[in-house]
């Protein structure tokens, strides 16, 4: 009894992991006042750049730095192209989804002669990290939740999406301070992507996100858009989740329950959670307002 | 007001000089290679040579499993037919049609379909075009242009099962299947008997990647389900999943605490993880595709299904230098037992049979 908890346990950190990165990213971002429905791409780029450069160099580190870069980049494009180019946050972030599943699988072509994925990586290019980067996660959210409230950076993303025009007044740009949060935001994504592709996964695999970064975005909107119950909602996402996989092929009450209706229980929860939440409450003011 | 639009400029310059220099960097990386997948496609159009058209699931034909039999069955024909093979990966259920379609109105002379879920396109686009030829893959398909191609899973499966019951030593083995179908459950239940046959104390877990076709590409959720499999006490996992079954075998890789072992499907997949792997479940589609496109080269292509088991080799596992330690203790069960099936004194269960004689509610 007690290794299988240990087993649960341990399984509820690993898919937590992606997710935490992912929708403290998103966070970030949302906090500025970009709506970042885009963060599903940025996994995908990261993941994609992370596993091909690891690839190619047989080094871990390397493809962990081309995967936050890639994501930090693909950030830059996001939030430049809302900032600069005034485009709505929903159909630029839709729009950058979109891309990112055709050009992915065109790179890999060109590249590797597959249809999107990576050849698989040996163990030397992977990240052997177990729960480390749970860990890390967890101790990420700790440092955000404390330099949104009371660093200079937290405090001027914090006002970019309540009141830009508060920003102006001190003399600060909120564009730029806008583009920073989604590059940063970017950029941790990137590490999510970084965890699929190269701790969890020995290569890339076309739509290896499979939604995490639409249920990171739940994740943020259930934490009303502060660290630590967007933390909560990850783990409790990834707790249903773990759940499921061990209720598989299981008879509760002697009646075997089909894989198919087990396998709902993640979106239930999810679903039950957001019902319960007020939602949009208390999302940032000036969120999708061009400057 | 005015200093932040003139900085807006500067902004919008920047932005489209990066995008600019992104686009003409992607171009540049990728035209040496580009021109290389061209040689071969500058042969496609020159020849008069027969060309196939092949119309695979979303594995893609490198997912080291099931697809990647079927591209190696035409990569043979074209070395040794010299035809030429056009093939597509179908990102979802819905572009089946459209792709198997196009390749017909093509004027393709025979279009493969990979897998049982084009069943229903095929079903529907084959009577449209009845001077093409059709070959479909686990599905059967009655049409007079149509030859389906039927592999019984269900004895591999259970050789692969006893293999596992045999070398368990926590007298507890997994199974990681793809999508939940029917053909999925075929393999589940032979192999599960399988391993009860080899020791009837035996505890087999199961678990499915999910319920559509994302399931074969999301090695991910393969591993972190054998993982689970491994928590509870499995040793030996074998995998019926597609790409996803490579996160199956990392998993395995990765577990440095236990012995543990996977069996793979379809393509021979020892190689993976030499040493880690006991054995793969092979399903000869390569061979299945190769004979199907002699036939229609040489003009006596034939209709209807086609059966390949045990008997004929269709289905096998696989011994070569990467698992021959492993396996070599239980050779002589296995070798016997195959003699039992292909005799007919072991009834192997057939999940396809159960289906049928079960009452319709």
């Amino acid at each position: 009894m007690m290794d299988w908890f240990i087993a649960y346990v341990e399984s509820v950190m690993r898919l937590a992991a992606p997710l935490m990165f992912a929708a403290m990213g998103g966070l970030i971002s949302e906090r500025a006042g970009l709506a970042n429905i885009a963060l599903e791409g940025k996994l995908l780029v990261s993941a994609f750049f992370a596993a091909a450069v690891a690839a190619w160099t047989g080094s871990a580190e390397l493809g962990l730095f081309a995967g936050i870069l890639s994501g930090a980049l693909s950030g830059w494009i996001f939030g430049a192209s809302t900032v600069w180019l005034k485009a709505d946050h929903i159909v630029m972030g839709t729009a950058f989804n979109l891309l990112v599943v055709g050009v992915i699988p065109t790179l890999g072509k060109a590249w590797f002669g597959s249809s999107g994925s990576t050849p698989a990586l040996g163990s030397e290019a992977r990240i052997q990290a177990g729960i480390g980067f749970f860990v890390a996660g967890v101790f990420l959210v700790f440092v955000l939740s404390e330099a949104l409230r009371r660093t200079r950076w937290g405090l001027r993303v914090h006002s970019a999406g309540e009141s830009p025009d508060a920003l102006l007044v001190q003399g600060v740009n909120p564009r730029r301070v806008r583009i920073g949060a989604a590059c940063v935001a970017g950029a941790l994504a990137g590490a999510g992507g970084v965890v699929l592709s190269l701790v969890q996964g020995s290569g890339y695999v076309r739509d290896m996100a499979g939604g995490r970064g639409y249920l990171a975005l739940a994740a943020i909107i259930f934490g009303a858009w502060k660290p630590f119950p967007t933390l909560i909602a990850c783990l409790i996402f990834a707790a249903a989740d773990s759940a499921q996989m061990l209720l598989q092929g299981k008879s509760i009450f002697d009646v075997s329950v089909p894989a198919s209706l087990i396998q709902t229980l993640p979106f239930l929860a999810t679903l039950a959670i957001l019902a319960l939440r007020r939602a949009r409450v208390s999302a940032p003011r000036a969120i999708n307002q061009a400057l | 007001m005015r200093m932040t639009k003139s900085l807006s400029r500067t902004g919008v310059r920047s932005f489209w000089g990066v995008v600019f220099l992104i686009v003409g960097l992607s171009i540049g990386c990728t035209k040496k290679s580009s021109t290389d997948a061209q040689g071969g496609q500058d042969q496609d159009e020159s020849g008069s040579k027969l060309q196939i058209g092949l119309v695979l699931d979303k594995g893609g034909k490198d997912d080291k499993s099931f697809n990647t039999a079927a591209w190696e069955g035409t990569q043979r024909a074209v070395r040794e037919l010299g035809v030429k093979v056009k093939d597509v990966e179908a990102p979802d259920d819905a572009a089946f049609e459209p792709a198997i379609r196009t390749f017909a109105e093509r004027g393709l002379p025979l279009v493969i379909s990979v897998g049982f879920a084009q069943a229903d396109a095929l079903k529907k686009v084959a009577p449209q075009f009845p001077n093409t030829k059709f070959a479909i893959i686990d599905a059967q398909v009655d049409a007079p242009n149509v030859a389906s191609l039927m592999f019984a899973e269900h004895e591999g499966s259970y050789l692969v099962g006893y293999l596992a019951g045999l070398a368990s030593s926590t007298k507890t083995v997994g199974f990681v299947g793809g999508m939940e179908t029917a053909l999925i459950r075929r393999f589940l239940v032979a192999y599960e008997a399988g391993a009860r046959a080899a020791n009837p104390q035996v505890k087999v877990l199961h678990n499915f990647v999910g319920i559509n076709m994302t399931a074969w590409a999301n090695p991910t959720r393969g591993k972190e389900l054998a993982l689970t499999q491994i928590g509870q006490g499995a040793d030996i996992i074998f995998q019926a999943a597609g790409a996803s079954g490579l996160g199956v075998f990392d998993a395995i890789a990765d577990t440095k605490n236990k012995k543990v072992y996977g069996i793979g499907v379809d393509s021979n997949q020892n190689w993976i993880k030499p040493g880690k792997i006991m054995t793969s479940m092979l399903k000869r589609v390569d061979v299945a595709v190769f004979d199907v496109i002699r036939e229609v080269a040489s003009q006596k292509f034939v209709p209807g299904v086609r059966s390949f088991g045990l008997k004929d080799k269709g289905v096998d596992y696989a011994v070569d230098e990467h698992n021959r330690k492993l396996i070599e203790p239980h050779q002589a069960k296995l070798e016997k037992l195959r003699e039992d099936i292909v005799a007919g004194k072991i009834q192997v269960p057939d999940y396809y049979l159960q289906m049928k004689e079960q009452p319709k509610k």
